[in-house]
């Protein structure tokens, strides 16, 4: 992702660097693994996610499902696999909503200065210390369950983050010389906003925003486990734990499974945002 | 960076900077440049405060206006005639401009009534009041062991940085913060409590010890203690292990990797080259020099697991069963039990607020006292 603002010269550089990193490798492999498994779900799914089979309901894994079937007789790793796609959906919809609110209010109050500064971050401050899972529950809970309310709700709650970063360096940026010359020859207040500023301001966002993914995909599942995510049938991770519950004594795998995958995919972000920080901002431990 | 500045501990200059009484602040005249600071920053924290109270609050009256569910509706029921909805609407102020509406309910608010509970039928105030102290029992308890764990763990880490050691604790605390605290307590109750019959099933007593001890403080380690009832106190205590040992797995994940960031980063400072040149182990060097530095930064993330331990408990009482405030808050939303989870919101919402303006507060007087 941020290899795009390096100049062309660099991107060998940092690429090389990757694949030096281990947590990064890692990392990226195991996200690019989801990212294939949700697009291409349907063909690498051996049965139907939601097609119920009583006759085969709670059955043990086997070869010919892999990892057993739930109280439905589904298949969970169909499920699994099908799984991936309301996780990514909601992620990137909680990306999509809340780095742009961030960064730009950030930007806003660090280029202005003076009163809009001390509103804005004032607003972000009172933000930031807000109960962020809580609200988001009953958020959710009061609005109605689903995908875009359960993004809705983390997005809103999870921004101010970046917007006291994004401060930060635009602080920083609007006092250097080079900003200075460039307003000097002339170049509009919007440009000058969006070709100069926003490209440095947008690495230490993505690095954040790596860091923060994992988060986000603990916080969905606890939507899903509490009720709140996505409606069933729909094969969503958190659900499936919720109803693996139910037989968790007798059937663990049920709830195993799901949770499992879970871990590996907060984990893979987070590999991937520790090697990502590492090359990207060395001055860093 | 004078060595001397260092070594004098956080704690002496503590004692000097905050006065034993802080009520005479008012009466008397600043005697040092110290005082007024310390006032200074006093009014600040308690103002930054009040403004993040009244945005919680503005949040959680839109919420009840976002709300698909109709109060009133609800009150009357679908087959009342328009004049008695309307009459209801009159009672419940919902025919008042919104800004009227939202000084009336801060007001309701402010004097302890947070409405009546549709699924308890209990004032909602009451309902917090029973079920808070569990969960603060458990997160107080799992945020004592996460922070010494934690603590431990990220300086031993940070002393061999690149060893096998440190490779484990970065481990360790990778999953920590990766893992779903849900799934971890459920598979914890399958292999202790299902499969080793080490620890007692899901709440809070064993059934037999229910109802017999008087509740005094809602603790249940302190209640079975004050009753003097062994079997009580080592039944709350079994039960209490499980989600507490959990949860400060979980603390301890965020606690260890950020001790161990802080001391690497401050290990790199030149006071620090400094003091082993002059011939101070690591040891020393660390707990006398580079501890007493980081502090305010791990107070702050102390504080901040803290926190989230209090409003996590949502996903933590329902896989143990846990008759919390989380439980109380599922339970509500399940039922749409509006004035219990704007209550519960709210009130946990406060807790969590004043914590981190606290330790806000703390940190800020411990750094200006070590300057």
């Amino acid at each position: 992702m941020s290899l795009a603002f390096a100049p062309p010269a660099n991107r060998t550089r940092l690429l090389r660097q990757f694949l030096r990193s281990p947590s990064a490798v890692i990392g990226g492999a195991v996200i690019l693994l989801i990212l294939v498994l949700a697009v291409f779900a349907p063909i690498m799914a051996p049965y139907d996610p939601i097609v119920q089979n009583t006759a085969i309901r709670l059955a043990a894994p086997d070869a010919a499902h892999w990892l057993g079937t739930d109280a439905f007789g589904r298949d969970i790793l169909s499920r699994l696999i099908y799984g991936t796609r309301p996780t990514l959906l909601l992620v990137l919809f909680v990306v999509v909503l809340m780095a742009p609110i961030g960064i730009a209010v950030g930007v806003l109050a660090g280029y202005f200065g003076g009163m809009t500064e001390r509103v804005l971050m004032r607003l972000t401050d009172i933000v930031m210390s807000f109960p962020r899972l809580l609200l988001a529950f009953a958020f959710v809970a009061i609005l109605g369950p689903g995908l875009i309310n359960g993004a809705l709700a983390l997005a809103l709650t999870s921004w101010p983050a970046y917007a006291r970063q994004a401060r930060v360096e635009t602080t920083a940026l609007r006092r250097s010389d080079y900003l200075a010359a460039s307003e000097m020859v002339g170049i509009g207040r919007l440009r000058l906003l969006f070709g100069h500023v926003l490209p440095l301001v947008m690495p230490s966002a993505i690095i954040r925003l790596a860091l923060d993914l994992g988060g986000i995909i603990l916080a969905a599942a606890g939507l899903g486990f509490l009720g709140l995510g996505v409606r069933p049938p729909t094969a969503e991770w958190g659900s499936m734990v919720a109803e693996g519950t139910q037989v968790i004594f007798d059937q663990w795998w049920v709830a195993a499974a799901p949770g499992f995958a879970i871990l590996i995919t907060s984990l893979g972000f987070n590999l991937l945002a520790d090697g990502l920080r590492d090359i990207l901002d060395p001055r860093h431990d | 960076m004078p060595i001397r500045s260092i070594t004098t501990g956080w704690k002496s200059n503590l004692g000097q900077a905050i006065p034993s009484q802080p009520d005479d602040q008012n009466s008397r005249q600043p005697r040092g440049w110290r005082d007024l600071p310390y006032l200074w920053t006093l009014v600040r924290w308690l103002w930054s405060f009040a403004i993040t109270l009244l945005g919680l609050s503005i949040i959680t009256f839109a919420m009840t206006r976002l709300s698909p569910i109709d109060p009133a509706l609800q009150l009357v029921g679908d087959h009342a005639s328009q004049s008695t909805y309307a009459q209801a609407r009159e009672t419940l102020g919902l025919d008042e401009p919104l800004p009227v509406q939202f000084v009336n309910y801060l007001r309701t608010a402010l004097s302890g009534n947070l409405g009546q509970s549709i699924s308890t039928g209990q004032p909602v105030a009451r309902d917090i009041a029973r079920t808070f102290p569990a969960t603060l029992e458990l997160a107080t308890v799992a945020i004592v062991l996460g922070s010494v764990f934690g603590l431990s763990l990220g300086i031993i880490g940070a002393m061999r940085p690149g060893s096998v050691l440190d490779g484990v604790v970065r481990l360790v605390s990778l999953v920590g913060y990766s893992v779903p605290i849900f799934w971890l307590g459920l598979l914890m109750l399958l292999l202790f409590y299902a499969k080793l019959h080490w620890a007692p099933g899901p709440g809070r007593l064993d059934v037999v010890f229910q109802y017999t001890v008087p509740s005094v403080t809602g603790f249940a380690l302190v209640d079975t203690w004050l009753s003097g009832k062994v079997g009580a106190f080592r039944s709350a205590l079994s039960h209490l292990a499980l989600p507490a040992l959990v949860l400060a797995f979980y603390a301890m994940a965020g606690i260890s990797r950020l001790t161990r960031a802080s001391i690497l980063a401050e290990l790199g400072q030149e006071y620090v080259l400094t003091a082993r040149a002059k011939g101070a182990g690591l040891v020393r060097v660390v707990f006398k020099h580079v501890l007493p530095n980081v502090t305010g930064t791990l107070l702050t993330v102390i504080a901040l697991s803290y926190a989230s331990l209090l409003e996590g408990a949502v996903l933590t009482e329902t896989v143990f069963a846990w008759p919390g405030i989380g439980r109380y808050l599922t339970t509500a939303m399940f039922a749409g039990d509006m004035p219990a989870i704007l209550g519960g919101t709210l009130v946990v919402g406060a807790c969590f607020v004043a914590l981190n303006a606290f330790t806000d507060f703390a940190v800020n007087r411990l750094e200006s006292a070590q300057r």
